[in-house]
């Protein structure tokens, strides 16, 4: 097997997140499918870092993460105010600035 | 592994991909799918595991066990917390408010994975050197050596991101008391003035036999008490009536006193007098004949 599978994976997994936000309407698992993106990212980035040779790969992947862990927190912090405001978690819901 | 080119990797890790892939794609696939928030952040933590499976067998070490720590272990959690705080009950409507838009999500979606793949499948990746050398200090030791030099500046920038976040985390979900909080007495007049409850609730279970918190309590005449179950269960249908259960069980001891007195009809004054010595069949007869008297 040639490590380039993993890189086909990592595609597979980002192509599901990415339908996974346009598909689903509840704000907490648009978030989640985001996750998913992340990760598959991560996964090439480590991937890269084999075919490669070198650790810069991992690098990223790990600065990936921080971030990623920064943005789930601000991010699920938006979601518990929008949802006290207005009792419901659907990314449809938040039309205020609609025309 | 050598530091040299290689084309492929050991077959025992090409098995582990398959399987491991099949139950990653499951997990993602589901994570999409399900109904329910909870089972989609089950999923999406099974996948990532699975990820952190992948990143130890491709030599991150350090990446595979912080992948379970802080991903599985921090950040699906939070999700988790937030969900149940939430609510779980509130279900994704599966109305379309726009028309057509879940068929042309579906296809936006496969067209980028097409292309995606595509794109991989041009580069023809044929050899790959693999972290044998990279690794040769150990991959902590690697990685710490290339963040406290080169990245040392995004490594910098990161400290300040995360003081940033949990700053306004903290400032999104505080909430600032506008008026006085009311004192107990003020409670306590407000509650009288409207009118409504203004006693304890009723305790639920019935005659020492039930205590569950979903049976409610009866009334003298013996009907529920609707308020004394919490208003959630309430709300679900998952109240369990028992307040017919007495008066079967009575008919079910009368059928059973007429069988009784039936067979052995010269014992009924005699069982009467001495209840407690009775056998439990004949204890239960008695007492409904207590009961059963009056009426």
């Amino acid at each position: 097997m040639n490590p380039v599978n993993y890189l086909y994976l990592s595609a597979l997994l980002f192509t599901i997140g990415a339908a996974g936000v346009l598909l689903r309407r509840n704000a907490i698992i648009v978030f989640m499918c985001v996750e998913l993106m992340l990760n598959a990212c991560n996964l090439a980035f480590v991937t890269f870092s084999r075919i490669h040779g070198n650790l810069d790969g991992q690098i990223i992947a790990f600065f990936t993460m921080v971030v990623a862990a920064a943005e789930v927190v601000v991010g699920l912090a938006i979601i518990v105010t929008i949802f006290r405001s207005r009792h419901s978690a659907s990314v449809d819901d938040a039309n205020l600035m609609k025309l | 592994m050598s530091n040299l080119a290689v084309t492929a990797t050991s077959t025992g890790e090409a098995v582990q991909f398959w399987i491991l892939a099949t139950v990653a794609v499951g997990g993602a696939l589901s994570t999409v799918l399900m109904k329910k928030a909870v089972h989609s952040a089950l999923s999406l933590a099974a996948t990532m595991i699975v990820l952190a499976v992948f990143y130890l067998a491709q030599g991150a070490y350090f990446l595979g066990i912080v992948q379970i720590v802080v991903y599985t272990g921090a950040i699906m959690m939070l999700f988790l917390f937030v969900l149940m705080l939430v609510g779980v009950t509130a279900a994704d409507s599966l109305k379309e408010t726009l028309k057509g838009q879940r068929w042309l999500a579906a296809l936006c979606g496969l067209g980028f994975g097409v292309l995606l793949m595509a794109g991989i499948a041009n580069a023809s990746i044929g050899s790959f050197t693999g972290l044998g050398a990279a690794n040769k200090h150990g991959n902590v030791e690697g990685l710490a050596t290339l963040i406290f030099s080169k990245y040392v500046w995004a490594f910098e920038v990161t400290g300040a991101l995360l003081i940033t976040a949990a700053v306004g985390a903290m400032v999104l979900t505080h909430r600032e008391r506008t008026e006085r909080r009311a004192s107990q007495r003020e409670q306590a007049e407000a509650r009288v003035r409207e009118g409504k409850q203004v006693t304890p609730l009723p305790a639920p279970g019935v005659y020492a036999r039930h205590n569950a918190v979903d049976i409610p309590g009866l009334l003298p005449d013996g009907s529920v008490a609707e308020l004394s179950v919490n208003p959630t269960l309430r709300a679900r249908g998952q109240m369990r009536d028992v307040s017919k259960e007495p008066t079967l069980r009575v008919a079910e001891l009368e059928a059973r006193a007429e069988e009784w007195l039936d067979r052995a009809p010269s014992r009924r004054p005699a069982a009467s007098g001495e209840a407690d010595a009775g056998s439990a069949e004949q204890s239960d007869a008695d007492r409904h004949e207590t009961e059963g008297a009056p009426r």
